[in-house]
């Protein structure tokens, strides 16, 4: 027999009972639509590989990494001591951050290309469910290195649940492990990252992806309008598949650059008798609610203001997450400004109160 | 419905012309694409290999080590042992009931494990497989042990006890 047939044969074996040549087929009638704003499907595919980069240099910080009283140590020693451990720290961070950003500009783009319409309500639902655990992933591991910065912001980010009337100290006691930031603080956060919260994730972003595989891309609602002769689109296998690596290869590199040129600092041991440094701040995705509650408290002083302040948040967020059931679409084939303008102002009200909170930093 | 879409494809995959000149081009492509992905793969592997093999780098440097000070072990009593760490491996001082002092290293020969010494039969014991081992010589006595424990040097002064590689 020959290397041919012997391969055929056995992709036969295999085929017969895996079913590879339904996949194969399901893969090369796949298409993308190709239309103006082609360029923002790009960004589901960039926040998976950023995801997938955080497995990997999470596993590596694994290694060394030791929770509870010795966390602070620890992160030192794979800082300063094994080799290249500061760039797989800086790369896990970096990339944090800019997966953030990217679920943050796919996250928008959906929306104004409502994405979200039917069929396509549990794309949205299970993509703000995935953010949500994104963005505890990130508040979980910003406390893991345990310096003065991740001290203060836990401490801080914890009097969010803990102003939740009647049950909130309750659920931030529980969530602190005790009245104050400390080592079962930091143990109970480590668990949280990397047990709990991947256990959420996975499932979720499979059923986010198996989605997408079933309903395929969304093109906007003009294009969508335009008589099928009109309309354009590209196979997925190969040609936007190779564009998607390409894509992936720039994020490879941006964030090799990133990584190594601005490496992620270490402050020094929190302490909780030391007063916070001066112009402490939120990370940039946490900068926009804290500056509208401080905002807010301006106007309101006090604790009603705190509670107005969460009142219209939950709202606001209530709103968001339910658009797929009241910006549905019309046959008379109006165009849902409503939905387009709330989208508008909600971009406008991020980057107001983000580039406020920066500008008033002391 | 779909099937009247048109299909855009960049290149030109299908039915493309196979001229000379063509498949040197794509032949050099191929080789610099490839070229660029061995690159790449070793610009990650490189410090992944090194950041996993930090421990073993620093084990090295203790493995150096060429003597170690016992502060008060002078004081150890006859007929009993002091197990210390030479570098990193185990090792034992043993004060004997006549009073000499042996030092070995801790690690036996067949597979690993450390061994005990036992003062009542006066001969150092390895509990996994049964080794046996001369407690002053450290020559493999019976059992599986191929080879003895290594002996070290012993001085004994007014402070301390100094074990060094013999």
């Amino acid at each position: 027999m020959s290397s041919k047939t012997i391969t055929s044969s056995l992709y036969d074996w295999v085929d017969e009972r895996l079913g590879l040549s339904e996949l194969a087929a399901f893969a090369r009638h796949k298409t993308v639509p190709v239309h103006a704003q082609s360029f923002w499907y790009y960004w589901g595919g960039i926040s998976l590989f950023l995801f997938l980069v955080q497995c990997f240099t999470g596993v590596l910080l694994l290694v060394y990494y030791r929770p509870g009283a010795e966390a602070y140590e620890s992160v030192r020693q794979i800082t300063f001591v094994m080799h290249f451990g500061w760039l797989i720290r800086s790369a896990h961070a970096w990339a944090a951050n800019l997966f953030i950003f990217s679920i943050l500009v796919h996250m928008f783009s959906v929306y104004f290309m409502k994405a979200y319409r039917k069929p396509r309500e549990f794309g949205w639902l299970s993509g703000m469910a995935l953010l949500g655990i994104a963005s505890v992933f990130g508040f979980s591991g910003y406390l893991l290195p345990m310096d003065e910065l991740s001290y203060f912001a836990t401490k801080v980010g914890l009097e969010i649940p803990a102003a939740i009337p009647f049950i909130g100290p309750a659920i931030a006691n529980m969530l602190r492990g005790g009245p104050e930031v400390g080592e079962f603080t930091v143990q109970r956060f480590f668990a949280l990252h990397v047990v709990v919260l991947p256990a959420l994730f996975l499932p979720l972003l499979g059923f986010h992806l198996w989605l997408v595989q079933r309903h395929g891309n969304a093109a906007p609602p003009s294009i969508e309008a335009l008589p099928a002769a009109g309309r354009k689109s590209t196979p997925f296998m190969p040609n936007f598949l190779r564009k998607d690596l390409a894509m992936w290869l720039i994020s490879l590199n941006v964030l090799a650059l990133l990584a190594s040129v601005f490496p992620w600092t270490l402050g020094k041991q929190a302490d909780s008798l030391v007063p916070a440094p001066a112009g402490i701040h939120p990370e940039w995705y946490f900068m926009s609610p804290f500056e509208m509650l401080k905002l807010l408290g301006n106007v309101l002083p006090g604790e009603s203001g705190e509670i107005a302040g969460l009142l219209l948040f939950t709202l606001g967020i209530v709103l968001w997450i339910f658009i797929p059931f009241y910006d549905i679409d019309k046959p008379s084939g109006q165009r849902g400004r409503a939905a387009h303008y709330f989208g508008l102002i909600a971009v406008f009200a991020l980057l107001a109160t983000t580039v406020i909170g920066y500008w008033t930093i002391r | 419905m779909n099937d009247q879409v048109v299909l855009v494809q960049d290149g030109n995959l299908a039915g493309s012309s196979e001229d000379p000149g063509e498949v040197r081009t794509r032949r050099f492509f191929l080789a610099a694409a490839g070229a660029a992905g061995l690159l790449y793969t070793a610009a990650l592997a490189y410090p992944i290999y090194r950041y996993l093999a930090s421990p073993e780098e620093m084990a090295l440097s203790a493995t150096a080590v060429t003597e170690v000070t016992l502060k008060d072990a002078q004081k150890l009593p006859l007929g009993s042992v002091l197990m210390f760490k030479f570098g990193t491996a185990p090792a034992m001082l043993i004060h004997h009931a006549d009073g000499r002092w042996i030092a070995l290293s801790a690690v036996c020969t067949h597979l690993g494990c450390t061994v005990q010494y036992e003062p009542q039969a006066d001969r150092i014991h390895c509990a996994c497989h049964g080794g046996v081992y001369n407690a002053y010589t450290g020559a493999n006595v019976s059992g599986p042990p191929p080879k003895p424990l290594k002996l070290f040097k012993v001085a004994v002064s007014d402070t301390s006890v100094e074990v060094s590689r013999a």
